[in-house]
């Protein structure tokens, strides 16, 4: 892959701190990654890791008052999103980067027909006639193949099923033909059956719009399927990146390690699974050295003094961990 | 899937038409009859409303020993036609609690979204407003907007004005702190709207059927205070006649001319209870999951 071409967005060292009454959670805390045209990049880490509040800031819709982006460079196509100002940055939500969350039960408003939302949605941007917009809504509808979109229009979110709910979601969130679509666990709510749908569905999406995904999730199941690439996160900080295919062959960040050997596998035996020990630090008292150190098998003095840079362990894979330095003496 | 989803009940999809049965046609017909008298009360009345006749004082209704068809509901102590005064009662009732209404509700609405949405100290300021009129005495600022303003129907539409905006904020707040936080506003967000636009088109219609329920409610408390005022006389002054003020007058001769309270009184209960019941059909009408019953 030509690391160069098809970026179409671009994060560099973002930090977005919430400022509570506890003190400043960091969040995001320096997190750089590229996502490419047509490409899928997994967003894997457990709760609580930084994941959503990621996805947050790329299009600036951090909870507020408490949430702020602090440092970094979010680069849609060469421009500096977090030097924008924020009617500007309307015109970039929906049209450029969409979205789709977790929930398709709170997702869509309840005293709204389908049809009269996705409108709204498309009205945000287009500035033509009615008809040719219900035209395109119908359209939104038959691209995530809701079935009889004319009389869909007219129904209310509550006459649907979970995943017919999302569907609709993701026909909004793809209405505007946007570069970028965020998906923060857009399966997590639905059953097995339809997540695999819905999946196969925002892949077909994706192959004819060429759009870029950011696919937000902490199932491995679901990434091994899905991206192209995996960006592994904890406690605010990626720690690992790489292809798909090499990182789950090879880890080499303990985290992931420890997180791939935490999942449940078909072929042989395990009296047992193993699980990480003990906690993530709390991401507003974070210690000065990796993060992952007390519950890192391999921690070295080193490793509680000083955070380690990323470096490159492959083609296109990179792992923030002093293990992979090159002088280091391999395991 | 789709196999399945091909074949949709047309009819259960968005809002079923055409079943009056479901339609709450008593409210509707006093509301109605209430309406019309109001404004057709010149042209009804069978007297004055204000026209006294010793000689007639305290005739029973119509249907009582001693009553005459001259006045079907009877007479008051100074021999005024108590269907008159019903009557032309009807328009203050109906004037006080519309613009009573419209403009609390309206600012009560207002507030409450512009506080809830924003949070912080926007919604502090607010609230400690809220609290802060919700301490003040209902009678003690009618009375002082009544000396400073003069009585009158204006007076009485400002004072419950100041007085009932704030309990609408308060619930419509706490409304739209539940409402925002679905993921459908955070969306909003996403495809591009002002929060201007969020909270007009998102978050109101969410909080209208609260708010419509509140309003009807609020319509029984807005005639009550109006009678309270004008007892105090605060309220509409004298010769005009109005439903509180009826029911107070009477209130010495309930023992003797039981008509003079109870006519008034049956009409502010039929007029709150049509309300009520149209605030009730109201909601489930606004609301697209109620709908299929």
């Amino acid at each position: 892959m030509d690391s160069a071409a098809g970026v179409v967005l671009e994060v560099r060292d973002l930090r977005a701190y919430l400022y509570t009454r506890w003190g400043v959670v960091r969040a995001v805390d320096g997190v750089s990654f590229v996502l490419r045209e047509g490409e899928t990049l997994g967003l894997v880490g457990e709760s609580g890791c930084g994941k959503t509040m990621t996805g947050l800031s790329l299009v600036r819709l951090l909870p507020e008052p408490a949430g702020r982006i602090v440092d970094g460079q979010v680069l849609l196509e060469g421009e500096d999103l977090l030097a924008k100002s924020e009617s500007e940055m309307r015109a970039v939500r929906g049209r450029r980067v969409s979205m789709i969350l977790q929930d398709p039960q709170t997702s869509l408003n309840p005293v709204f027909t389908i049809g009269d939302q996705i409108l709204e949605a498309l009205g945000q941007h287009h500035v033509d006639g009615e008809r040719s917009l219900a035209a395109r809504a119908q359209e939104a509808l038959r691209r995530v193949k809701v079935g009889a979109p004319e009389q869909r229009m007219r129904a209310y979110p509550h006459q649907m099923s979970g995943g017919m709910k999302q569907r609709v979601v993701g026909a909004i969130a793809v209405a505007g033909e946007p570069r970028v679509l965020i998906a923060d666990e857009p399966t997590t709510a639905l059953d097995v059956t339809i997540q695999l749908q819905y999946l196969a569905l925002l892949k077909e999406i994706q192959a004819r719009t060429r759009l870029a995904m950011l696919f937000i999730t902490h199932d491995f199941g679901i990434v091994a399927r899905m991206c192209d690439r995996v960006a592994v996160m904890y406690a605010g900080r990626i720690v690992e990146t790489g292809p798909t295919r090499a990182l789950f062959r090879a880890p080499r960040h303990p985290y992931t390690e420890a997180l791939m050997a935490s999942v449940p596998r078909l072929e042989g035996h395990v009296a047992r699974l193993p699980s990480i020990e003990g906690q993530p630090p709390p991401l507003h008292d974070l210690p000065p050295g990796c993060r992952f150190a007390d519950r890192c098998a391999y921690v070295a003095d080193r490793c509680r003094r000083e955070y380690p840079p990323t470096m490159p362990v492959g083609l296109a894979h990179e792992a923030a961990c002093w293990r992979n330095e090159p002088s280091a003496p391999s395991r | 899937m789709a196999r399945v989803e091909e074949r949709i009940d047309e009819s259960a999809l968005g809002r079923p038409r055409g079943d009056l049965a479901r339609l709450p046609w008593v409210s509707f017909a006093i509301i109605a009859v209430l309406v019309l008298v109001a404004v057709l009360a010149p042209l009804i009345a069978p007297h004055s409303p204000t026209e006294q006749s010793l000689p007639d004082k305290l005739l029973p209704p119509a249907w009582e020993a001693g009553g005459s068809a001259r006045h079907l509901l009877g007479t008051d102590v100074l021999g005024r036609d108590v269907l008159s005064r019903l009557i032309y009662g009807a328009r203050v009732s109906l004037i006080v609690a519309a613009v009573a209404l419209l403009a609390g509700g309206g600012i009560g609405l207002i507030v409450g979204i512009v506080s809830g949405y924003l949070g912080g100290r926007t919604d502090s300021f607010l609230m400690r407003s809220v609290d802060a009129t919700l301490t003040f005495p209902t009678i003690l600022i009618a009375l002082l907007l009544a000396v400073s303003l003069g009585p009158g129907l204006r007076t009485i539409a400002i004072a419950i004005t100041v007085l009932i905006w704030a309990r609408f904020a308060r619930v419509v707040r706490g409304e739209v702190l539940a409402v925002k936080t679905r993921d459908f506003v955070a969306l909003a967000r996403v495809h591009g709207c002002s929060h201007l636009r969020i909270m007009a088109v998102h978050i109101v219609p969410n909080v209208l059927n609260t708010f419509m329920v509140l309003l009807t409610l609020h319509i029984g408390f807005v005639i009550i205070v109006e009678a309270s005022l004008s007892f105090l006389g605060a309220g509409i002054p004298p010769p005009t006649p109005s439903w509180g003020q009826m029911v107070s007058d009477g209130r010495s001769h309930i023992a003797s001319a039981w008509w003079l309270s109870v006519v008034p009184g049956a009409a502010i209960m039929l007029v709150v209870l049509a309300f009520n019941l149209f605030g009730d059909w109201l909601r489930d009408w606004l609301d697209p999951r109620l709908r299929q019953v």
